[in-house]
């Protein structure tokens, strides 16, 4: 039980045992390991490339690893998973869908079943908690094309959570939303997580907007992969060790940088991999 | 009274009701229009229609081949589309782009045996009217014996659409979303291809094999355009479908009195002039509200 506080009787809902994974020659993942507890929130950092998208695909059995092991509360994930909540970073809502979002959250239910929805009293009721669950009275009646892309990720996370998985894994949930959206869909998660006793794993390549709120840290580089607190990982040697390159971990404020060592060519590496995302960096920290 | 009576012989040019033709179009019409309508919204859904469209042009080899065997037109049209999806889905597994890319060369090599089988059909056969027939559909000529076969392949059709629904729904917001949920996704689209396929040809027996996306598209996008569910979606289509044949088939049958040679105009341009009117007029009217349903 890596990191798990000592006294606490949490349930390890999410084991991930020296986890790789080899495509066309390349190591995409290198012996990663961590566990996550019922309860729990924790944090998926890294670049883009650094191996997030495949790890929680290995977690969701859409990908085979090639050496190591997943287990989802204690054992291997079977494929018919009602276990796993998960909210995917592409989805494509057709403005024209004739879907409303209580009609998506249902799908969360029953999507996999063969024939036409029946509607019962009980799956309306369910629907109508997960609803205000997720804060979305006021859209629920409304096709999810045309709902923002915070909404959006209110009713997919609904959608995740209705079948009552005790993990939830999110793919970059804040990738296309502006800051407030971002910070309110990470404030709804952490609540969640408390509340219904759910282990949440959310990728970002920024860690910032998380830092506030998570319990745990899992920091990818080069696919390989860092457990903890955030004060154990988000530190000069630990991340150093991790890059197998010098860097460094900068405070401006209450943000936390992380940027290659030797000191002219800094080079933003922890949060972003270009200047298009530094930039918007700075603007978060000038909110 | 005495005026309603004229009004109603001016729009039902006598003998509609009592002929046997048009008892039989509009009945495989309205088979047709639903089953189009049905498996259409879920292809316009799931940004299949150039799938759709091109399945309908390939489905000329089919027709164009069936007089030369000979067997009834609609065997051949079911032939090639069913193989033809299957192929496009063997070779474009992948991504959207392979899958285009599948379709594109599916689409090459089958209107290339329509151009042979076209040129054998007026060569070697005495029907001079086979090509039009093939491309453009000729509803006021199909047999009453073919009721029963249209609407078996018209029930195996919806069958697998209405069973495949909700997976279907699920893999059109995220095929890695479906698959987590145990959504077999490749069963699905398979499946759900080969409906499509049915649905065309289907629809080209009535409106002819190009035009046949027609039925296909038409209903379901205008209905995708003033609904927010599914199910509603559904149903507005396959009325709009009903509805366009049905009228299509009416004003076919009056123009004849229209022309001065009797020759009236073709049942084919009606429908596919209805439905692309109604879209069009639907798209007009809903174009200012984003939020329309919101």
């Amino acid at each position: 039980m890596n990191g798990a506080a000592p006294g606490e009787s949490s349930t390890e809902v999410l084991r991930v045992d020296d986890l790789s994974v080899r495509l066309g020659g390349r190591q995409i993942l290198d012996e990663v390991s961590f566990t996550l507890a019922e309860g729990e929130f924790a944090g998926l950092i890294g670049a883009n490339g650094a191996g997030k998208t495949t790890l929680l695909k290995v977690i969701l059995g859409l990908i085979q690893p090639s050496a190591g092991r997943v287990l989802i509360n204690g054992a291997a994930r079977s494929r018919h998973s009602s276990q796993i909540g998960y909210v995917p970073q592409k989805i494509d809502l057709d403005p024209d869908m004739p879907l409303r979002a209580r009609d998506l959250i249902g799908l969360g239910l029953d999507g996999h079943r063969y024939g036409l929805p029946l509607r019962s009293a009980q799956r309306n009721a369910r629907i109508d908690e997960m609803i205000s669950a997720v804060d979305a009275e006021k859209f629920a009646d409304s096709r999810i094309g045309n709902l923002s892309g915070g909404e959006q990720q209110r009713v997919m996370i609904a959608h995740a959570l209705i079948s009552r998985p005790r993990l939830l894994l999110l793919d970059e949930p804040l990738a296309n939303l502006d800051l407030r959206s971002g910070q309110e869909v990470v404030t709804l998660l952490s609540e969640i997580a408390k509340q219904q006793q759910v282990g949440v794993l959310l990728s970002a390549h920024d860690m910032n907007p998380l830092l506030p709120v998570i319990d745990r840290v899992v920091y990818m580089a080069a696919g390989r992969a860092a457990s903890g607190s955030a004060e154990q990982i988000i530190r000069t040697e630990t991340l150093s060790e991790l890059y197998r390159h010098h860097v460094e971990v900068i405070r401006v404020g209450r943000r936390v940088l992380v940027v290659a060592g030797e000191e002219p060519a800094i080079q933003v590496l922890g949060q972003a991999d270009d200047c298009a995302d530094h930039d918007h960096g700075d603007q978060s920290n000038s909110n | 009274m005495n005026s309603v009576s004229i009004k109603s012989a001016a729009i039902f040019a006598p003998g509609f009701f009592a002929n046997g033709p048009v008892h039989t179009a509009l009945l495989i019409g309205s088979v047709v229009a639903v089953v189009s309508a049905t498996v259409g919204t879920f292809t316009v859904m799931r940004g299949q229609s150039f799938a759709g469209h091109a399945l309908s042009d390939i489905g000329t080899a089919g027709g164009a081949a069936a007089p030369l065997i000979p067997v009834p037109s609609i065997y051949g049209f079911v032939a090639v589309n069913v193989v033809a999806a299957a192929l496009m889905d063997l070779l474009g597994v992948r991504s959207p782009r392979a899958r285009d890319v599948a379709t594109g060369i599916v689409l090459g090599g089958a209107l290339g045996l329509a151009a042979l089988f076209l040129y054998e059909d007026t060569t070697t056969t005495s029907n001079t009217g086979t090509v039009a027939t093939v491309l453009f559909g000729s509803i006021f000529a199909l047999q009453s014996s073919l009721i029963p076969v249209v609407a078996g392949f018209g029930v195996a059709a919806l069958t697998i659409t209405l069973l495949l629904y909700r997976p279907l729904l699920l893999s059109s917001i995220s095929t890695d979303l479906a698959a987590t949920k145990g959504v077999r996704v490749r069963l699905v689209a398979i499946a759900y291809l080969l409906a499509l396929a049915v649905a065309v040809s289907l629809s080209a027996l009535t409106i002819g094999a190009i035009l046949s996306t027609a039925l296909l598209i038409g209903p379901a996008a205008t209905a995708l355009r003033l609904v927010k569910r599914t199910g509603q979606a559904l149903v507005l289509a396959s009325g709009i479908g009903v509805a366009a044949v049905g009228l299509g088939v009416l004003l076919a049958y009056d123009s004849v009195s229209w022309t001065d040679n009797g020759q009236g105009w073709p049942v084919s341009f009606f429908i596919v002039a209805l439905l692309f009117g109604t879209y069009v007029i639907t798209l007009l009217v809903t174009r200012h509200q984003p939020h329309r349903n919101a």
